[in-house]
């Protein structure tokens, strides 16, 4: 996926998105929550183009859902806590959910424990730029940019140009080197 | 900075003396995330889920030890309590012993308060837990230090040239010890200030200036630090008497506004009209209730990120 192809899927996204507002229940009914890192990058990108579009003011959360992990001890060192805030009270609210790939669904699981601690949203929406398939829980997507069937071994590359020197997504085969555009 | 996937290179915080610039930066950072937390509706995390830390307090303690406690049980650790009194410590077990005990019942993680400088050091090498000191005598009071780098780093932008003055009885403090350590490591200067009987021989040594004039402490200075007179130490007559000492050493009104600027840190408890005027405890311009919450922040960061090597006991050690 190049820069082009991201920002076509961006757009399709942001649409999907709009289609699922409900007016009668008043834009601040809506927000999106980005996963930290490039889940944040990603909802701000369609927060932007929701507002393009239909004028819409989407309020927009930062989440870090490490504190709520599962695996971290399986490493050798721990993660790094990313900022987590989330301007809005979220119970009530019908939340969009953020992040650049599914893959076990175990950072969702994370990411849904921490918004349940904050509050009681009236609904949680997963969108996800990539969905590579391989989920170890009852856990999917309900707006997905591309899905790309992968192997285990393999790894799908995000970059955006806000935090990484370029743009698209690439399916990484730890073998043999990039293979190239996904 | 340290990124995603490295982490602290130590096991345990003993001190920070050992301690490098990107790795105070790391606990800061991590500490701001966790401070959220106590903020939100329900303030626990299921992050140290299955851990179990053990507080050992041979030395009386209030605030450090109810700061741990509160951090083990935001972040959803098992904890065990111990104190001295009322324990077999004052049937006559050594320390070494206790600590076997403890571990015997395995304990992931172990903080210690001891009267004795290196107690935290000692335990390492009787236990397999993580261990992290929460003051040893006269030596380091690491999380103290780092609570008040944290309150420090919230009110100015950088370390690199601050003027930070620790005033008051600085040969019996470990929190003089620890901070000297850490703002030296950002690049901070340090002033240490009190009478001649309370400052160390050669403590020049650790790239500090000493004043035993509390004027030339506070001149150009950004942060003054007042350390608590032990009331219970005063038979060792370091000073004539409380009312010589405040007047000498004690931070009042009239310093304050000579110097619009001065920020006031005490790691309590405070002596009212002793390290501090009363007016000034209650200044707008002393964070000394920032300190306490940012206390409970920074012990979250700091067993969060020693935890890491809890299961990974054949690793090496940092210390």
């Amino acid at each position: 996926m190049d820069e082009r192809d991201l920002g076509l899927t961006l757009d399709r996204m942001a649409r999907q998105i709009v289609e699922l507002l409900d007016p009668d229940e008043g834009d601040s009914a809506f927000a999106l929550v980005g996963m930290q890192t490039r889940g944040v990058y990603l909802a701000k990108r369609l927060q932007e183009r929701i507002k393009r579009f239909e004028s819409i003011d989407m309020p927009l959360g930062v989440l870090d859902s490490t504190m709520y992990r599962d695996d971290f001890r399986m490493g050798r060192r721990q993660p790094v806590v990313r900022k987590t805030e989330i301007p809005f009270d979220v119970t009530g609210k019908h939340l969009f959910l953020v992040d650049d790939v599914l893959y076990t669904g175990r950072t969702v699981r994370a990411g849904l424990d921490a918004l349940m601690d904050m509050g009681r949203p009236a609904s949680v929406q997963c969108l996800v730029l990539v969905d590579r398939g391989h989920h170890e829980l009852p856990i999917t997507a309900d707006i997905v940019g591309r899905i790309v069937p992968t192997m285990p071994g393999e790894e799908v590359r995000v970059r955006l140009a806000e935090i990484d020197d370029r743009e698209g997504v690439w399916l990484v085969n730890h073998l043999s080197g990039e293979t190239g555009t996904s | 900075m340290i990124e995603q996937g490295e982490g602290l290179r130590h096991r345990h915080l003993l001190g920070l003396a050992t301690y490098e610039a990107d790795e105070l930066e790391l606990i800061l950072r991590t500490a701001r995330q966790f401070r959220e937390v106590l903020y939100r509706r329900i303030r626990r995390v299921p992050t140290l889920r299955g851990i179990t830390i053990v507080n050992l307090f041979f030395e009386p303690s209030t605030r450090t030890r109810i700061s741990f406690e509160l951090a083990e049980k935001r972040l959803s650790a098992d904890t065990i309590n111990f104190s001295k009194s009322g324990s077999s410590v004052s049937k006559g077990e050594t320390l070494k012993d206790t600590a076997q005990n403890i571990e015997a019942m395995k304990v992931d993680m172990a903080v210690i308060r001891h009267q004795s400088p290196g107690a935290a050091h000692f335990l390492t090498q009787c236990v397999d837990a993580v261990v992290v000191n929460a003051g040893d005598g006269a030596h380091e009071h690491p999380t103290q230090a780092l609570l008040d780098l944290l309150t420090v780093s919230d009110n100015f932008d950088s370390f690199d040239g601050l003027n930070v003055s620790i005033v008051g009885d600085i040969t019996h403090s470990r929190v003089a010890r620890s901070n000297v350590h850490a703002l030296r490591t950002l690049g901070a200067n340090v002033t240490l200030c009190g009478p001649r009987t309370m400052m160390p021989r050669e403590v020049e040594s650790l790239g500090v200036r000493v004043t035993h004039r509390l004027d030339e402490a506070l001149e150009g200075c950004d942060v003054a630090m007042a350390l608590r007179i032990q009331l219970e130490r005063q038979g060792a007559s370091l000073f004539p008497t409380l009312r010589e000492y405040h007047n000498t050493f004690g931070i009042q009104m009239d310093h304050l506004e000579r110097h619009p600027d001065l920020l006031i840190m005490h790691p309590g408890p405070v002596n009212r009209g002793v390290e501090l005027a009363s007016e000034v405890v209650d200044h707008e311009r002393a964070v000394i209730l920032d300190q306490v919450t940012n206390g409970v922040a920074v012990r979250m960061a700091v067993l969060y990120l020693l935890s890491g090597s809890v299961e990974n006991r054949t690793g090496e050690d940092g210390e």
